[in-house]
């Protein structure tokens, strides 16, 4: 499959220190690239590398086949960008910020008038089309931002936290959208959300110090947890302490961790030995004994956990910084 | 070119969007009536033409030019506005032409507004008007250098009053490149080549040889080459203060 963005061993050094370290990333159309790190880590400096606004001190960035560094312009014409904080000129309204946006993208017309009536549809700013934009709620400016970046039907979005500072409805509208256009685009959207990587994103990377540390689907990313396939049953604590030392002897059980719970319940995860499936052998274990169980469920794979252990692994020395 | 212009449209709107400009514009008009009736004595001196009027446009503009450029350019990069125009498919060139264009239309239309002065003077006698279209055209030309200097002092800081101070002080610098108060600065030091460049760069004196009615090619070309020296470094302003 063709591949829209192609980033090749991107480097960015802001005197001694280095915010971008190595990343490659090449993402095919009808992919939703998440891109997670702490805070700092350099995932908006690469985006603002892959968008034009900062030249990388090393490395190549190709959009659609044309180089950002030698032909910004062509490579600028594919992209559709929401920078972080969703900058919008204050003084303008969200119809004229669009009508220049337009503009500036070659929009003329009766095509034009339609992108603008489509987008302010799908993103439901009729409501505020002539307010001023400082007036606007945060959640409002960032569709606004939103709106611009789609206005021209780009192959490429990038979205620096798209879904910041808007409500749980708003949130599910955005990423609903994002997924109704992701089909025909390769999109990248930073965010510090997990959630959100199991909800739009196809594949997901995380970065640390400027360095590419995971790359690979959600599940993958999931899977990577300790808990991935563990199994959580709660009982009456009674017995937690036989039922605990039971599941322990399992082959298949690497260990056992328990965590009284209130109403003199506890909870048991059994967490699996090489991450493969344990959820029969412990209910057919739970049926043999006759156990009293509350709850028994697959735990889902801890995604925050995941994202703990590879960004804090990430902070080791022989990481300083080059000048 | 079509994208310059929308650049133009959309920061020129922006200057009617907000107060800035009736406020500049009324403290504009008046100042120039107090310098030309009160101080440059209009009536008193009983001669038909406008010098008085002009005379004292060098002194505005040092305060006022700064005003206007002071958030060209800072105010982008401190509401990250910068990021937005500069990842749209446009050439910085582009971006700072458009937005210079659009910031000296509007002091055009500044000094447009004193036409009322032009048709007193010629109800009240019969001025040389060649030699007030000279004036008027000698005053957009030095406002547009003071406007290229502001625009690329206000590219190397996001703080606007900063921009203020220093885009004032180089504006001094340059009214008075031709006066002892910035020639003794050189002239201990400075081989005489060096003193006799800087005091060439003087506003007052290009200005001065225009308003008095004499279109010198070089006063022109020293004021349009100053606007695309400092249009080019301002630019490099911008590319070096990109992503920090």
């Amino acid at each position: 499959m063709e591949n829209l963005i192609e980033v090749r061993d991107l480097h960015k050094r802001f005197g001694p220190l280095t915010a971008v370290n190595g990343v490659s990333l090449s993402i095919p159309r009808g992919e939703v690239l998440g891109f997670l790190g702490p805070n700092g880590a350099g995932k908006s400096t690469t985006m603002k590398m892959i968008t034009g606004f900062v030249a990388p001190t090393s490395g190549s960035i190709s959009i659609c086949g044309h180089d950002v560094g030698s032909n910004a312009l062509a490579a600028k014409r594919k992209i559709g960008y929401l920078p972080e904080g969703a900058p919008a000129w204050g003084e303008m309204t969200p119809a004229s910020f669009l009508d220049f946006i337009a503009d500036i993208r070659g929009l003329s017309g009766a095509h034009k008038a339609n992108r603008i009536k489509e987008v302010v549809a799908k993103i439901n700013l009729g409501g505020v089309l002539n307010q001023s934009i400082e007036t606007l709620s945060k959640g409002f400016k960032r569709r606004v931002g939103l709106a611009q970046a789609i206005l021209h039907d780009p192959e490429v979005l990038i979205l620096d936290e798209p879904t910041d500072g808007l409500d749980p409805n708003q949130k599910h509208e955005v990423r609903a959208l994002i997924k109704e256009m992701a089909p025909n685009k390769a999109i990248i959207i930073s965010t510090h959300i997990l959630e959100e990587v199991d909800a739009v994103c196809t594949r997901a990377a995380i970065i640390a110090r400027g360095r590419l540390l995971f790359s690979g689907t959600p599940h993958e990313l999931q899977a990577k947890s300790a808990k991935h396939n563990a199994v959580t049953l709660t009982v009456a604590s009674t017995h937690a302490a036989e039922i605990g030392s039971r599941l322990g002897e399992l082959a298949e059980v690497l260990r056992v961790e328990s965590h009284p719970q209130a109403e003199g319940r506890t909870r048991i995860t059994a967490l699996s030995r090489n991450g493969g499936v344990i959820f029969e052998v412990i209910q057919t274990a739970v049926q043999q004994h006759g156990w009293p169980v509350a709850e028994l469920f697959v735990e889902p794979g801890h995604l925050d956990e995941v994202f703990r252990t590879i960004t804090m692994g990430a902070q080791t020395p022989g990481e300083v910084p080059h000048s | 070119m079509s994208r310059t212009l929308s650049i133009f449209r959309r920061e020129f709107q922006g200057y009617f969007a907000t107060p800035v400009a009736y406020v500049f514009i009324v403290i504009f008009l008046f100042l120039t009536g107090l310098f030309t009736f009160y101080i440059g004595a209009f009536y008193e001196r009983g001669q038909a033409d406008l010098e008085p009027f002009f005379r004292y446009h060098p002194w505005l503009y040092m305060l006022l030019i700064p005003a206007i450029s002071m958030r060209l350019w800072s105010e982008e990069r401190r509401s990250g506005t910068l990021e937005l125009l500069l990842t749209l498919p446009i050439s910085l060139a582009e971006a700072v032409v458009g937005k210079f264009l659009a910031a000296w239309a509007f002091t055009a239309i500044a000094l447009a507004l004193t036409f009322p002065l032009w048709l007193t003077v010629n109800y009240l006698g019969n001025p040389d008007n060649t030699v007030i279209a000279a004036g008027y055209l000698g005053s957009l030309l030095m406002a547009g250098g003071f406007l290229a200097i502001g625009s690329c002092i206000s590219a190397l800081t996001r703080n606007q009053v900063v921009a203020f101070v220093i885009s004032f002080v180089v504006c001094f610098a340059f009214n008075l490149s031709g006066f002892p108060l910035v020639l003794d600065f050189f002239s201990g030091w400075a081989p005489q080549a060096v003193v006799d460049a800087v005091s060439s760069f003087s506003f007052l004196t290009h200005f001065n040889s225009i308003q008095k009615g004499v279109i010198d090619l070089r006063d022109i070309i020293f004021f349009t080459s100053l606007i695309a020296v400092w249009l080019y470094a301002n630019m490099l302003a911008i590319e070096s203060g990109k992503g920090h």
